[in-house]
């Protein structure tokens, strides 16, 4: 184990910032391409159906 | 089926590939891919993260801010990865004609871009601790970010035009075109004096601790699945888009609602 306390494992050496400020930008970008994904799928779905009940 | 399909699996005998070529064939097969993909993807991420935190040691002389290695250098090689694939599916979408080959790529290219500016921003926070500074023009961080705004044009080309067929051989020359960047980005850390170090891994040899090397390529492989995932998911939503009048089309997604 690395880490003696969650602080620490927060802290990473001092480079707190750096590290978490990449894994934070990875988060964003994969909730935000989920949420793209699901938000054109609905609007193609849409569009099919209004399609056809037209 | 459509009749023209119908016609062209004739025509080449019905083999495997043909059949999987058109997308009425491959809608239903690429949703199970996706599904998979998903699972493996959210598997290794845990038991990637799990060892490049907790079980991989500090590094001797970056001390903890290695760790952003984990992403940095996965998000890299799909960047190139996905950029070459798109090319290959532009290729065959020029040379055959296939339908299902363009939207292939169209369904890459925004996975892509978010892996090539995920390599650029992890790069620049990694960069900031070692070199001391976020950003230089060295060869490699250039190359990578002709490849950011090679993306960016393939989508933006690919939106253009009114006539979809335009569209997609236009972003399909880029794609092609812009392939030429890979192998550069690949090797400009060899071609050139660069910052950015060479590379860590090669067949047959590595630089880095055994532990290290497995948590990066465990992300690596969460990264594969991921892309893969997504742009299933993006090439079924494509699909639907473009071939909403196709009867198989509207059964299965509409379902009972008919």
């Amino acid at each position: 184990m690395n880490w003696g306390s969650w602080s620490a494992f927060w802290d990473m050496g001092g480079r707190g910032l750096f590290v978490w400020g990449s894994y934070g930008a990875l988060l964003i970008m994969v909730i935000t391409e989920l949420a793209a994904l699901r938000h054109t799928r609905k609007a193609a779905l849409r569009a099919l159906q209004e399609d056809h009940d037209s | 089926m459509a009749r023209s399909e119908q016609q062209s699996n004739e025509r080449y005998g019905g083999r495997w590939f043909w059949r999987y070529a058109s997308p009425s064939a491959f809608f239903a097969p690429a949703g199970r891919i996706e599904t998979l993909c998903w699972v493996l993807a959210a598997v290794l991420a845990a038991i990637g993260l799990y060892l490049g935190f907790f079980v991989a040691p500090t590094d001797a002389q970056q001390g903890e801010a290695y760790r952003v290695i984990f992403i940095h250098v996965p998000a890299a090689w799909m960047a190139m990865v996905i950029y070459l694939a798109m090319a290959f599916w532009s290729l065959l979408g020029l040379w055959l004609g296939t339908r299902l080959s363009f939207m292939m790529s169209h369904a890459l290219a925004p996975t892509g871009a978010l892996m090539a500016v995920l390599s650029l921003w992890t790069g620049a926070l990694w960069g900031r601790p070692t070199w001391g500074t976020y950003w230089v023009w060295d060869a490699r961080l250039t190359s990578t970010l002709i490849l950011f705004f090679l993306y960016v044009g393939y989508m933006a080309l690919a939106a253009a035009f009114d006539d979809r067929r335009k569209g997609d051989r236009a972003a399909a020359l880029i794609a092609l075109v812009g392939a030429i960047n890979v192998p550069i980005i690949y090797f400009s850390v060899k071609w050139w004096n660069t910052l950015h170090q060479g590379s860590s891994v090669r067949p047959g040899s590595s630089s880095m601790a055994t532990i290290m090397l497995a948590a990066m390529l465990i992300m690596t492989f969460a990264f594969w699945a991921y892309s893969i995932a997504a742009a299933m998911h993006r090439l079924r939503t494509i699909i639907i888009e473009r071939e909403g009048n196709a009867a198989w089309l509207r059964a299965s997604v509409l379902g009972g609602k008919r």
